[in-house]
């Protein structure tokens, strides 16, 4: 490791402008202001910060962040991975537009998918009026967070899984089914293996998205404490109340999250091109 | 019916022995039956919903609802934001891209790390740190009141903020496709004794124009639509320090339906005009990351 140069000789120039330019900026825009936010929470003694991390109305944020994000990033996971299936292996009028529609959450504004998403799943909406007589109230509540983490975390299920199906080898199918495979063995025993690292990446970022997404869910939650108040909406009625040292706080546990999940997202996807070299592909 | 009788029998499952037609084709119905069932209530349905809010009270009361003051002046700042904003991250994605893709070092995916890491934080934690830094009780509050300088609730600090937001994504298109081009044409370029600026310009900028294209109308787009870090500085001003992601809120909250979709309307065009460009882009060749 050692005798690795600190950078290998090229002909070509601009390297220190450039990195010079990338780690300034970097540090400018993004590192120094992340390490303000800590320093902010470490101005709290441990006890402070125990307290203000373990209050009641932190930890239900807590259980509605992440059980909405869990819950949404496992109906991605079944039906990330159907949309994915849908857009590899069958043609249909009008596939083209509906796959290039897969990233419109992912372009469009946060505020605009919350306002959409609530006049649609409301008592008298589209959707929410089917809803209703079944007792199944969606706006306001936690289905509704859940559902606006679901449309949040979609394009990057499906855009993970997408070329993970492609890869999977239709001779293999075939073979299996030549060999008296049931259609679930199939799936278990050839789909599955393939696409399984890539179906765990999308999980991974689409919990990492639903547990810092904020402006589609607040329009659809009713943002009561400890029932519909979700940990990110916690800090910013923090702030607003100039406590900033207890923002600080709270966000320093999200930003400790985001980094683990960071780290897991990395080591899947390490992970997935390591099971994707063996297999000799 | 004679493309349905078509696709039965062109379907390779179909023809394989041992294999019913039926669960073939049932399965297939199923598949893009639940796609697009879950789709058109998730997606489709609020879509729709945004133009079927704004032209609610007709095409009149839509044109109306831009002559409002402090809408007008919520475009205006969104679009300045956007022209600060968008050509700085620019230029950073290019120099990381050039001092990523085209030289090893050590530390290099630690430094892709730190450039992915505003898109794993919370917007709320990305509005958050400046406020940290520049508000009132931040680290820099009270020299700045001394000075009469405003960052927080002000223009800097939507600008500061939007551009945490969409930092990486110029880059993150520019760093995969450059790696996957290589240096030889950059190597002979110099070698034949042209400078580095030339280049760039006449060499790398022409190979990597798709990819680039991409990223910049997608930092664009994320840069306007910002809510939550945006949100978090911006204090609400009405007609002063409102985006208009901000402005849709504050008319949504005003049961101004039509105001806010009529808003929210120019915002999902611009979404639309973004994956359409992508798909042009991609029509080139250039695949997306």
């Amino acid at each position: 490791m050692l005798s690795k140069p600190l950078r290998q000789p090229s002909v070509l120039p601009g390297f220190g402008l450039t990195f010079g330019f990338t780690t300034f900026f970097l540090s400018a825009v993004v590192l120094l202001p992340l390490a303000a936010l800590v320093l902010m929470a470490a101005k709290l003694s441990w006890s402070e910060f125990f307290s203000v991390i373990l209050d009641a109305r932190a930890v239900g944020s807590y259980r509605l962040s992440f059980g909405a994000s869990l819950l949404a990033a496992a109906i991605n996971l079944v039906f990330g991975f159907i949309i994915a299936w849908t857009l590899v292996r069958y043609e249909f009028p009008g596939k083209k537009i509906i796959d290039a529609l897969i990233d419109m959450p992912f372009a469009l504004p946060t505020a605009v998918s919350g306002i959409a998403l609530t006049t649609v799943f409301a008592q008298n909406g589209w959707v929410g009026q089917y809803l209703e007589p079944l007792g199944i109230k969606v706006a306001y509540t936690w289905i509704g967070v859940t559902l606006a983490l679901t449309l949040i975390g979609m394009p990057f299920m499906v855009r993970t899984v997408q070329p993970a199906i492609a890869e999977v080898q239709k001779d293999l199918e075939d073979a299996a089914e030549t060999l008296g495979a049931g259609r679930f063995q199939i799936f278990r025993r050839i789909i599955l293996p393939t696409v399984l690292p890539a179906m765990l990446t999308g999980f991974a970022l689409a919990f990492a998205r639903g547990v810092g997404e904020y402006g589609s869910v607040i329009f659809i939650s009713g943002n009561l404490p400890m029932k519909t108040e979700i940990t990110p909406l916690l800090i910013v009625i923090k702030l607003e109340e100039f406590d900033y040292k207890g923002a600080a706080a709270l966000g320093t546990v999200m930003l400790v999250i985001s980094f683990v999940m960071l780290l897991a997202i990395n080591l899947l996807q390490a992970w997935g091109r390591r099971r994707h070299t063996r297999s000799g592909r | 019916m004679a493309a349905r009788a078509k696709d039965i029998f062109v379907d390779e499952h179909a023809t394989r022995p041992g294999r019913d037609t039926f669960m073939t084709v049932a399965s297939r119905a199923l598949f893009i039956g639940l796609s697009l069932a879950f789709l058109a209530g998730l997606l489709f349905a609020p879509l729709a919903t945004v133009f079927v809010m704004a032209f609610e009270k007709g095409y009149e009361a839509y044109l109306h609802s831009f002559q409002d003051d402090a809408t007008a002046s919520a475009i205006r700042l969104t679009l300045i934001t956007a022209a600060i904003v968008v050509p700085l991250n620019t230029l950073f994605g290019l120099a990381a891209a050039w001092a990523i893709a085209k030289f090893e070092f050590r530390g290099k995916s630690f430094l892709i790390t730190l450039i992915d890491l505003p898109l794993a934080v919370s917007p709320v934690i990305s509005g958050m740190v400046y406020v940290l830094m520049f508000g009132l009780q931040g680290w820099f509050g009270v020299w700045l009141q001394d000075h009469d300088i405003s960052i927080i609730f002000a223009l800097p600090g939507i600008i500061l903020a939007t551009m945490f937001v969409t930092f990486p994504y110029v880059a993150r298109e520019l760093i995969p496709l450059m790696q996957q081009l290589g240096n030889d044409e950059e190597e002979a370029a110099i070698t034949l004794g042209a400078g580095g600026w030339i280049t760039f310009f006449r060499v790398t900028l022409p190979k990597v124009r798709w990819g680039l294209v991409y990223g910049v109308i997608l930092t664009n787009a994320r840069a306007m639509g910002e809510f939550g870090a945006v949100s978090v500085v911006s204090g609400h001003i009405r007609g002063l320090t409102n985006t208009m992601p901000l402005h849709i809120e504050i008319l949504y909250n005003e049961y101004n339906f039509v105001g806010a979709f009529a808003v929210a309307s120019l915002l999902t065009m611009l979404a639309v005009v973004t994956l359409i460009v992508k798909s042009l882009v991609e029509r080139t060749g250039y695949k997306g990351h």
